[in-house]
């Protein structure tokens, strides 16, 4: 299922195109350009000794491609897979990562003018994640920064981190 | 329309280093007949020199057809002095040809500075074509012809982009003058740029719609050619570039020799090989028709002829994975070639007479392990040269002929190939080699080790029992390096020698390294792929012979030696199905010397897979060297041995460390 191809990203011009997705209760995008497709959930490998929210390896049509579980990278309690749970592949200037979240609700425009910087809050350690705040249809919508989520030196760290505050 | 000529620069560059390696294998052919024939080498077999001769020549051509006018200036020069030698003006003599080997290492250090567009030594290339041009004159023959004169490092070359503004003449300003001016700086081409001219009705007489591209060569800086327009600065867009050349600068021949491996990668195919691709995938898409057509209209009766399609899928699926592998094998010759020249210059400088054999040089391996078995092989022949060949005389004195024999032998053995080192000097001096590791605590004064203990004793780091340190070898870095290399490389290394009459080194390589023989084991729910090279053995655990000495992690005594236990599911913190070791099994892996028992819960069977890396999406993990995928789809690790010892180091991280650099302990004790 290739919803679109990863290119180099343009500047948030006058609009940019969201793939939303919820996670715990609340909605999430990620620019469109970067995510190569989205699959289904699959059984992974487990990699010895990673970070409890780097769920293992997946064999993406023979490309070993490591899958991060969202909800443990921010800090929520794990959930059950079900049928809406997706694994969307992620492909930042050619490396490829998976992303568990709970279910992909849709893609959406959202205007420059819609966009506002996330508050600094006290122990806010997942701030780095997250790219801006835009309001659509009267809901909060937090954007997040695909490039440092599956960074690989943001997945060595093993800390566990705190909620994401903003998302309330 | 012209040509870009940049598609061909790289079958130039490596035809032409093929050539050269050719051209060296050649003269060293011909040094030796002459050494046999006396002086009618060049008469005795005409070919050998007719070979050198093309080589020069192709080169030659092709240098001065692409424009690498060095490359060129001095394969001229080398012709003319084999064009020498052919017509018998001159004699192939030991000097004569030591020269001509110099020089085909300057041409191919040009080469290869032309390719990778860095700096050449330019006082060692003209300092050999200095000689090479002296010989002619003491050969009194007439100069055969001109030699091309290289470009002076002095001048400059410079493109210059002059577009003055509408309103130029407004300020009384005259690009002519400018024009003129520059002229005056050195050689000059210009050409007028005429896009922006309006037509005639629209013109307006007192605007300047003209622009100039400007070539300038000469002996200036950027700064003079700026001053030429500093009075038109504001009134034009001005971009003056270096034009691009490439320009030869001082550097190292041999740092040119030694990048020239860096840089293979591009691979040249024999269309044999690419015709049975083709026939493979002809055969694939016939098998493919079938079984679609098999199932358009299935029915039960047809699920035998289902089956066969099915089988026959798997045979031609199989076909073409050898196929493919087999584009990416080469010859080991192109590791070989290296050699005799390293004989050759090693031997006069040792001043020990040694002739070189080389069989089964045809032997196909993986060419990314041809690449990096180079260097373990170098350093393998070089060892037999200074450590195992005595000089003449000791030769003599031993009843043995004066002229060493190092033979290279290479063949395959099953999925492995195996290469021989073998000389027949003086072998490995097994007490000395004792008496040293008895020193260095590595044996007990008291031991009695078999000759092949005692042999591996030279694998070790820092083990040296050479008493001068020579500039060849003798440091003790070396034997340890040779065998990590080939280990990396999914390989073995063993010697055997007996004293007196020469010392083996034998190679074993796996063909290829995209894929792995291994043996998948179980712990818990996950399956994991251990290489079988690092596996010794694996054993079911008598628990009488676990000991936990304070302070060291378990050791497991097998046999007559003390083993360290690791017990996977502990390293890699995941839920074995039972931590009971009887309810085990043991799997005795090797590991840069040093054993180690490595504790699972089942062996689940040898298979080939193929290597994944872990590393292209994800990184490095300790203990995993890459990944594969099963016959499932799932996803396997293949388990990095040295890095679990590492880990388990890591993990304990208790008890005192013996000198060795992982817990084995580096004495290994006798059972009584």
């Amino acid at each position: 299922m290739q919803v679109a191809r990863a290119m180099e990203q343009k500047e948030l011009s006058s609009e940019e195109q969201f793939l939303t997705f919820r996670l715990h209760g609340q909605d999430y995008g990620i620019t469109i350009l970067k995510i190569q497709e989205i699959k289904g959930w699959d059984k992974v490998t487990p990699i010895p000794n990673s970070p409890a929210y780097v769920k293992g390896v997946l064999n993406l049509r023979g490309v070993i491609v490591p899958v991060i579980d969202l909800r443990l990278r921010f800090g929520l309690p794990e959930a059950e897979r079900d049928i809406f749970t997706v694994i969307i592949v992620a492909n930042v200037n050619g490396r490829l990562a998976g992303i568990v979240v709970d279910a992909v609700s849709d893609v959406i425009n959202v205007g420059a003018g819609h966009l506002c910087e996330a508050p600094e809050y006290e122990g806010q350690e997942n701030r780095e994640f997250i790219k801006g705040l835009a309001q659509v249809d009267g809901k909060l919508l937090v954007l997040l920064d695909v490039d440092r989520l599956v960074n690989p030196d943001s997945l060595d760290k093993s800390t566990a981190a705190a909620p994401v505050a903003a998302a309330r | 329309m012209a040509i870009d000529m940049r598609q061909f620069h790289q079958t130039f560059f490596e035809e032409s280093l093929e050539g050269l390696a050719g051209m060296e294998t050649e003269l060293l052919r011909l040094e030796k007949a002459a050494a046999d024939n006396g002086h009618d080498a060049v008469a005795a077999d005409p070919e050998i020199l007719n070979t050198i001769f093309r080589a020069a020549h192709s080169v030659k051509g092709g240098s001065s057809t692409f424009g690498f006018d060095e490359v060129a200036a001095f394969a001229h020069v080398l012709e003319s002095r084999l064009d020498d030698l052919r017509d018998g003006r001159s004699r192939p003599d030991r000097r004569v040809i030591s020269l001509l080997l110099l020089s085909v290492d300057c041409l191919r250090s040009l080469i290869i500075a032309a390719r990778t567009g860095k700096d050449v030594d330019k006082d060692a290339v003209d300092g050999v074509r200095a000689q090479l041009e002296s010989l002619e004159s003491e050969n009194a023959v007439p100069a055969a012809a001109p030699v091309m004169p290289a470009k002076s490092s002095g001048t400059a070359h410079w493109d210059v982009v002059f577009r003055p503004h509408r309103r130029l003449f407004h300020n009384g300003n005259d690009p002519l003058r400018i024009l003129r001016e520059l002229s005056d700086l050195g050689e000059l081409k210009v050409q007028a740029d005429l896009a922006a001219l309006p037509t005639w009705e629209q013109m307006d007489p007192e605007a300047c719609y003209l622009g100039w591209n400007i070539e300038l060569i000469g002996p200036v800086t950027r700064e003079t050619i700026a001053d030429v327009f500093s009075w038109v600065m504001d009134d034009c867009t001005l971009e003056v570039t270096a034009h691009p050349v490439q320009s030869l600068a001082p550097r190292s021949i041999t740092e040119a020799v030694a990048s020239m491996d860096a840089h293979a990668d591009t691979l040249r195919v024999s269309v044999p090989k690419v015709d049975a691709l083709i026939n493979t995938v002809g055969e694939l898409v016939i098998t493919q028709t079938m079984l679609s057509q098999l199932t358009t209209n299935f029915s039960f009766d047809n699920l035998s002829r289902l089956f066969a399609g099915i089988a026959q899928l798997e045979r031609n699926t199989r076909e073409l994975q050898e196929s493919v592998m087999h584009i990416r094998m080469l010859p080991l010759s192109f590791a070989f070639n290296r050699l005799p020249r390293l004989v050759h210059d090693m031997s006069q400088k040792l001043e020990k007479k040694v002739e070189l054999t080389i069989h089964g040089e045809q032997t196909e391996i993986d060419k990314t392990v041809i690449d990096r078995l180079i260097d373990p092989l170098l350093h393998l022949v070089r060892n037999s040269l200074d450590h195992g060949i005595e000089p003449p005389a000791a030769r003599l004195a031993a009843g043995k002929p004066e002229t060493g024999r190092i033979e290279l032998k290479a063949y395959q053995k099953g999925g492995n190939v195996v290469i021989e080192v073998r000389d027949d000097g003086r072998g490995l001096a097994y007490d000395r080699i004792f008496s040293k590791a008895v020193e260095r605590g590595l044996f007990p004064a008291s031991a009695n080790p078999a000759p092949e203990e005692i042999a591996e004793m030279i694998f070790r780091p820092g083990f040296s029992t050479a008493e001068a340190v020579s500039d060849v070898s003798g440091r003790g870095v070396g034997m340890d390096v040779v065998r990590s290399n080939i280990r990396s490389l999914g390989g073995t290394i063993e010697v055997a020698s007996q004293p007196g009459s020469g010392t083996c080194f034998t190679v074993r390589l796996p063909l290829t390294l995209a894929i792995l023989d291994g043996l998948s084991v179980q712990v818990g729910a996950h399956t994991y792929i251990l290489p079988l090279v690092s596996i010794i053995e694996s054993v079911r655990i008598n628990p009488e012979q676990i000991s936990r000495p304070a302070g060291s992690a378990e050791l497991y005594g097998l046999r007559k030696e003390y083993l360290p236990l690791l017990r996977l599911y502990e390293l890699f913190h995941v839920e074995p199905r039972s931590t009971d070791l009887a309810q085990g099994l043991l799997v005795i892996v090797e590991a840069d010397g040093k054993k180690a028992g490595l504790y699972v819960d089942d062996l689940l069977g040898q298979q080939q897979v193929v290597i994944k890396s872990l590393a292209t999406h994800y990184r490095k993990v300790e203990g995993i060297s890459a990944a594969t995928i099963l016959g499932d789809g799932t996803v396997a690790m293949i388990l990095d041995v040295t890095g679990l010892t590492r880990l388990a180091h890591a993990s304990t991280g208790r008890g005192p460390v013996p000198a060795g650099d992982t817990f084995t302990p580096a004495v290994t004790p006798t059972l009584n």
